[in-house]
């Protein structure tokens, strides 16, 4: 190791002390008791884990999981279009696609989410419109619905999705579209067999960022959903503010992560066996 | 290139930018509206502004906001920028484990990282506060920082950097004449980006934050949870203006150079 190599040492340590070890506790802390008080008891147990298998938290954690992958395929049907016409767009329309794109990534999601509760509560700007235009007599409940937090879940997650398929239209190689025109293939025909399999990487990227980051996110079922909207998050979450059984939200935390990489590997080799499928087609 | 889309795309674009701006621009233009009871507009009013800056727990948490940023984005910066640099210095099989470890805060979820860190402070007893959120915050930072700094870094090669030393510089001074000016921009973008991520960041706050230490997501979540107040929506117009204005500028300045490969400001 060259003496200049050294200078890695306090990034490993920083990162070792506050990403590494924070997670190994988390770990460690799933495997232990808990007393009458609250307080965590040392030794090892499989309690947190059993309890996790009661019907009310497996429900929530389906609910959850039903909510997330609805929110990745809405998400990616809308931003597929999107990408691929900033993507096929001239250069400055391109740019200025992106841009707009990328800007709600820098405004606060809670931001984004209130946004909602302004236009969907029962006095709200929605609300209001529709009884104006005479569509309805009474104000509908719309806040704090479980579409609620589907709405907001997509509206926080699109430019999640939009960026990496842009990505990977942006790097897909063109020429092959041209080959499949001068062979007469029809234009839908070409984007199913080349435009598509070829930005599965983007697709891919797209839908386990837009995924996890659902799962893991209490703040918009906290805001827009109602007291039977509650997700793995918000039960997590709450072991750890309010309720203070922190070996129970360890586990469930180490449930979340496991479940979380195991739906990523399914839909990577769901994704590579239809891409293989598509080259033995050819 | 430019190939022939179908009008459907067209439509289809402008109305998910309708769909993505809609919401925004009514918290924008609400914060000018002078009735209490927001769904109707009634006339322009600065009011809400006014009444924001006034109300000293606003001030409070937009001091610790600032405090924590300011310093989570000094610390990051240097961290960031020097794993960036010493990367290079790295046999293959090392630089990809550190590379990993350092991804790692950008790929897991905010949730964990929060709950891990509240879980790591209170088992070493250190009490939550400005403190705690400063060392979560540079923890994530770091990453970011390091994304941007590398990949300026990855478009610069060596030759200078071997020229200084031929021609007899120390260490320091190619680093002080050479290496620091071209990748100057790249660190001022990912300062820049630190300070939003700081400024902007709830969900690893919240866990790591104390009773005393309301950041301003914090503050806006207490709100948004009691119920709509004219006020937050002044609040809100503010956060949005200065993040947006912040990342624009990284972008601008990272991209300055001429010649340079264009870069975005996000890590895909």
């Amino acid at each position: 190791m060259r003496k200049s190599s050294l200078s890695v040492l306090p990034v490993l340590l920083w990162l070792g002390a506050f990403l590494v070890i924070p997670m190994l506790i988390v770990v460690g802390m799933s495997f232990m008791g808990r007393d009458a008080t609250g307080g965590v008891v040392a030794g090892f147990s499989l309690s947190s884990y059993a309890r996790f298998f009661d019907p009310l938290y497996l429900g929530i954690y389906w609910d959850t999981i039903v909510l997330s992958v609805l929110t990745t395929v809405i998400c990616l049907l809308l931003s597929y279009p999107l990408a691929y016409y900033i993507a096929n767009s001239g250069p400055k329309k391109q740019t200025w696609g992106l841009i707009l794109v990328t800007i709600p990534f820098w405004i606060n999601f809670l931001i984004r989410t209130y946004a909602w509760v302004l236009l969907l509560r029962t006095q709200g700007i929605v609300n209001n419109l529709l009884v104006d235009i005479g569509l309805i007599q009474e104000p509908l409940q719309m806040l704090y619905t479980r579409g609620a937090v589907l709405l907001g879940m997509v509206y926080t997650f699109i430019p999640f999705m939009v960026l990496p398929i842009y990505v990977a239209l942006e790097q897909m190689d063109k020429k092959l579209l041209e080959a499949a025109s001068d062979l007469g293939a029809s234009s839908w025909k070409a984007f199913w067999h080349i435009t598509l399999p070829q930005t599965k990487s983007g697709i891919m990227t797209g839908s386990v960022l837009v995924y996890v980051s659902t799962t893991g996110m209490f703040v918009v079922t906290d805001i827009l959903g109602g007291a039977k909207s509650a997700m793995i998050s918000n039960v997590i979450q709450a072991q750890f503010s309010g309720a203070r059984d922190w070996p129970f939200g360890s586990a469930m935390s180490i449930i979340f992560v496991i479940t979380s990489l195991i739906m990523i590997a399914l839909f990577n080799k769901a994704m590579t066996s239809r891409h293989l499928k598509v080259k033995e087609g050819r | 290139m430019k190939t022939k889309t179908h009008p459907l795309l067209g439509f289809h674009s402008l109305l998910m930018m309708l769909f993505i701006y809609v919401p925004i621009a009514f918290i924008i233009a609400y914060s000018f509206n002078s009735s209490r009871l927001a769904a109707d507009w009634s006339g322009f009013t600065l009011d809400w502004y006014v009444s924001l800056f006034k109300n000293r727990r606003v001030i409070e948490a937009l001091s610790n906001s600032l405090i924590v940023a300011g310093v989570s984005t000094v610390v990051s910066t240097m961290l960031g920028t020097m794993a960036a640099l010493s990367m290079r210095t790295l046999n293959r099989k090392m630089r990809a484990g550190m590379g990993g470890l350092l991804y790692l805060p950008i790929i897991i979820p905010d949730i964990i990282m929060g709950l891990s860190l509240l879980v790591l402070f209170t088992q070493f007893h250190i009490p939550m506060g400005k403190l705690t959120i400063i060392l979560a915050h540079i923890t994530f930072s770091m990453s970011y920082v390091y994304v941007v700094v590398s990949t300026r870094l990855a478009g610069m090669g060596k030759q200078l950097e071997e020229a200084a030393n031929d021609l007899g510089a120390s260490a320091w001074q190619t680093f002080r004449y050479v290496t620091f000016p071209q990748i100057m921009p790249g660190v001022v973008a990912g300062a820049l980006i630190a300070f939003t991520l700081s400024l902007d960041d709830f969900m690893v706050s919240f866990f790591v934050s104390g009773p005393s230490s309301t950041t301003l997501p914090i503050y806006i979540y207490g709100q948004v949870k009691r119920g709509i107040s004219p006020e937050i929506n002044a609040l809100c117009t503010i956060l949005i203006v200065v993040s947006v204005t912040l990342i624009l500028l990284a972008q601008y300045i990272l991209n300055r150079g001429k010649g340079q490969k264009k870069q975005s400001v996000l890590p895909f």
